[in-house]
């Protein structure tokens, strides 16, 4: 956002940048309070590297002060001085006094007696190299000689330094003075900490906030929402923290994975929503919810999902049927996933879709290879009837890069077995081996293979091999043959309109002549065979 | 949906201001709106790229260097299209496209095959309903004649000098047709064809003969998305897929020699090739003796997430992307 032209895009992300930091605030110090269970001691130092870290950016400030030819006269040098003060920062605070000192040599006294309290302020330390007992003791004593130096007036003389011993006694006023530096009620919260109740217990701390914050704010200005937050986790209210959250960010991103962090950590009751679910189950689903409408990080959707024991399949297998299945990479990156689930309806369900799609662009081979994919024997024989009506009405086929090279998958249902064999036989003639296809002809319809309503069909596809000069069809399959036909007009219902219908009734009547024909010929032939 | 073609430089060039911060990371030069997904993309020439929509529109995109800047050359809207009046738009996916300055030829859902050039205004030619199925993949074999894979597992083969909207040649997968997803020529032997499937399985071809593959290699657990053969080292191959996974398949015949185990990236696995056919051929990819030959595999990605989507290679250079949003480069591929 540092390098955006465009006034209007740098207010956005200025806003989205003070949202981050903002959430990262409020998180490290759950981090610190919660997670951890920073203890006595220990809760110090994590408070005063989180202001450090967190609230105030001093750096530049400092690099300016440093940077300039005499540090000591800079204007903001006292003020760097202080806010190092402030966050606890002894070391690097003593250095940049010992400029003013050099530059300074009649306040080389004070310098000195400052320089000196500071370095043995006893600090907590991680580690139990001493007990909080020894902390105190030591801070006890500590505390005493910088109030007689005070008293004595050793500071009288530099108004900066003086300030700074009252800081260093914890003297709230003095430390109030210094608001702007500080700028956030919860900085004053932790230098306030610092300098007059270094072992404070988490137990404590809401005492201590509550009271920052009035004293801070002042009456002036009321809480903002950021407050109220900080100040829930203060008070170790997580539900709170939370709550609050949830209601002031736009959206389940953060609430979501705090909830799900302390749920890890065992440390969010089971509270049983009216649902059943808990709450981290019902943020996590949420926020998982919410991501699903994105057009991309719906995949993350999915894992999240993953984690949400109770109703996360649920809810996946609804939300992954609603994705738009803009192209067919897409539909099979979701398929991938439902498959990898044991999702199976999922499975169909998106098969068809993408093979109904397919099939109304007249895309045969697309439909197929999904409802190979599904599995999906149903969609199979609809796509053949397809096919085979295209076949009725123009006399040929369609797609045979398809037909002609089904292999295996033919086997998918029996209309498309039936498919992949007729075309076969319409190979098989075309390459001239008509016994061959003879044999094929009859086996589609005796091991019926071949639906009913195309019988017909067959039997006129019979008719040239009968009629052609050599023999085809043996006495046997004749018979058959004959028998289909029967078969096939004996069990017409509407026996009436088919008898009326010219062309059927003429159809029939040449194919039981050309079969008649065939079977005086054939009983000839086959008769002749023991001849000489 | 905010789609775009954006063009990075990979940390080579000087670093503009910022210190050096940035040293060695991707840095983006210019960027340009993109209508529709990004189904493929290829440079023309130095300047020009084409790209393939999900929308069905082909355009070309020249990259002016010296003001770093993205324009849109040419379009051709449509250029994949069903007839169904039902969908509003009608547009169907460009899934493929391959250049050979200064023709284009692009495949899509529609089945459709165009062929462009890149100073015509005008498709120079389509081959409407080229497949019943989708067509996923185009490649050249030679200058005159295209490979292209389709959704029913089938490899064909189309010489473009005829006129009649045939493949000249067709091959397909024994047993099931499991749609095959992308497609590449070996760069110096141009019988040997590379084919990566829906179920993850590496496919070796010989076109001279027969019609079925030469080596089904088991690799991936789902979609291939993309197989490339090393353009100046072949015995090298690469493929990408849906499973988050990107193998290097090194065939180079003294890797008898090197460890095993010892390799950048991941884990390393050695497989032996199953050949169906038999034939003497200097090419690793096509020799079929066990003892000798010995491949070696090697996932590049440590830790594997979401789907590998697309990669290239160059030289010692290594580009992928990835549905974590992520753009990976790997400058030292041999080392």
């Amino acid at each position: 956002s540092v390098s955006t032209q465009d006034p209007a895009l740098h207010g956005q992300y200025s806003t989205q940048v003070s949202i981050l930091s903002a959430m990262e605030l409020i998180w490290n110090l759950c981090e610190i309070l919660f997670v951890e269970a920073a203890a006595a001691g220990p809760l110090l130092l994590r408070l005063l590297d989180w202001v450090r870290l967190h609230v105030c950016d001093v750096d530049s400030m400092v690099r300016e002060v440093l940077g300039s030819e005499n540090p000591s006269k800079h204007k903001l040098f006292w003020n760097v001085v202080d806010i190092f003060v402030l966050q606890g920062r002894m070391d690097e605070a003593r250095h940049l006094l010992s400029k003013e000192a050099t530059a300074n040599p009649t306040s080389m006294n004070m310098y000195k007696i400052l320089d000196d309290l500071m370095k043995k302020m006893p600090v907590p330390t991680l580690g139990n190299t001493q007990t909080l007992t020894e902390l105190e003791l030591k801070w006890q004593h500590w505390h005493e000689e910088c109030q007689r130096y005070l008293q004595d007036g050793t500071f009288a003389s530099n108004p900066h330094m003086e300030s700074i011993c009252k800081i260093l006694l914890g003297d709230e006023d003095a430390i109030l003075e210094k608001k702007e530096l500080m700028t956030t009620w919860y900085h004053f919260l932790v230098t306030r900490l610092l300098y007059s109740h270094p072992t404070v217990k988490p137990m404590e701390l809401r005492f201590y906030a509550q009271s920052s914050m009035d004293l801070f704010l002042g009456g002036e200005s009321s809480p903002e929402p950021l407050d109220m937050i900080l100040m829930a986790a203060f008070e170790f209210e997580m539900h709170q923290v939370i709550k609050e959250c949830s209601i002031v960010l736009s959206n389940w991103w953060f609430v979501a994975h705090l909830t799900d962090l302390l749920d890890h950590c065992k440390l969010l009751q089971s509270h049983n929503l009216y649902f059943g679910s808990n709450m981290r189950e019902f943020l996590l689903l949420e926020y998982a919810s919410g991501l699903f409408s994105h057009h991309s990080l719906w995949q993350l959707g999915v894992d999240y999902f993953d984690h949400c024991p109770e109703y996360g399949r649920v809810y996946l297998e609804l939300h992954i049927e609603r994705i738009p299945l803009s192209t067919e990479q897409k539909a099979l990156k979701v398929l991938r996933i439902c498959e990898q689930r044991q999702m199976h309806e999922q499975v169909r369900s998106v098969c068809k879709i993408m093979a109904m799609k397919a099939l109304r662009n007249n895309r045969l081979g697309s439909a197929l290879s999904w409802s190979i994919r599904a599995k999906d024997a149903a969609f199979a024989t609809l796509i053949s009837d397809r096919f085979l009506k295209d076949y009725c009405e123009r006399g040929c086929f369609s797609d045979l890069d398809l037909i002609d090279n089904l292999g295996p998958s033919m086997l998918l249902s029996d209309r498309l077995t039936f498919l992949g064999k007729y075309r076969e036989f319409h190979r098989l003639y075309g390459e001239k081996r008509f016994p061959e296809a003879a044999r094929l002809l009859l086996t589609l319809m005796t091991a019926h293979i071949a639906p009913c309503s195309f019988w017909m069909t067959l039997l006129t596809d019979a008719l040239p091999l009968l009629e052609q000069k050599e023999i085809i069809f043996s006495a046997e399959q004749t018979y058959e043959l004959m028998r289909c036909l029967e078969d096939l007009t004996a069990g017409n219902p509407d026996k009436q309109k088919f008898q009326e219908d010219d062309v059927e009734t003429t159809k029939v009547e040449m194919l039981r002549l050309a079969l008649a024909r065939n079977l005086a010929r054939v009983i000839v032939k086959e008769g002749t065979v023991e001849g000489s | 949906q905010d789609n775009r073609i954006s063009i990075w430089s990979a940390g080579d060039l000087g670093n503009v201001g910022l210190n050096g911060e940035y040293h060695g990371e991707p840095h983006l030069l210019c960027d340009i709106q993109h209508n529709g997904d990004v189904m493929d993309m290829q440079f023309l020439d130095q300047e020009r790229i084409v790209v393939a929509s999900s929308t069905g529109t082909v355009t070309i995109f020249r990259h002016h260097q010296n003001n770093q800047t993205l324009s849109a050359n040419h379009r051709w809207e449509k250029a994949h299209h069903h007839v169904d009046q039902d969908t509003s738009c009608g547009g169907a996916a460009c899934t493929g496209v391959v250049c050979n300055n200064p023709e284009i030829v692009t495949v899509g859902e529609d089945g459709r095959i165009n062929l462009f050039r890149a100073d015509q205004k005008d498709t120079v030619r389509t081959i409407d309903n080229a497949d019943s199925s989708t067509l996923h993949a185009v490649t050249f074999l030679r200058t005159t004649e295209i490979l292209t894979v389709n959704s029913i597992g089938q490899l064909k083969i189309w010489d473009l000098r005829q006129q009649r909207n045939e493949p000249s040649q067709i091959f397909s997968l024994a047993g099931d047709r499991v749609p095959l997803h992308c497609v590449d020529r070996h760069p110096n032997q141009q019988h040997i064809v590379a084919t990566g499937g829906q179920d993850g399985m590496l496919s070796i071809w010989d076109i001279r003969q027969g019609t079925m593959p030469v080596s089904l290699l088991n690799a991936h657990e789902a979609e291939m998305w993309e197989v490339h053969f090393h353009p100046s080292n072949p015995d090298h191959l690469f493929t990408c897929s849906e499973d988050g996974s990107l193998w290097h398949w090194d065939a180079s015949t003294n890797v008898s020699e090197k460890p095993s185990f010892l390799h950048q990236g991941g884990r390393s696995t050695t497989y032996l090739s199953h050949s169906t056919i038999n034939q003497s051929v200097v090419s690793a990819w096509l020799s079929n003796d066990p003892t000798k030959d010995r491949m070696e595999i090697t996932n590049l990605i440590p830790n594997q997430t979401l789907s590998v989507n697309s990669l290239d290679v160059l030289g010692p250079c290594l580009v992928y992307g990835t549905d974590a949003e992520a753009i990976y480069v790997n400058r030292q591929l041999f080392a």
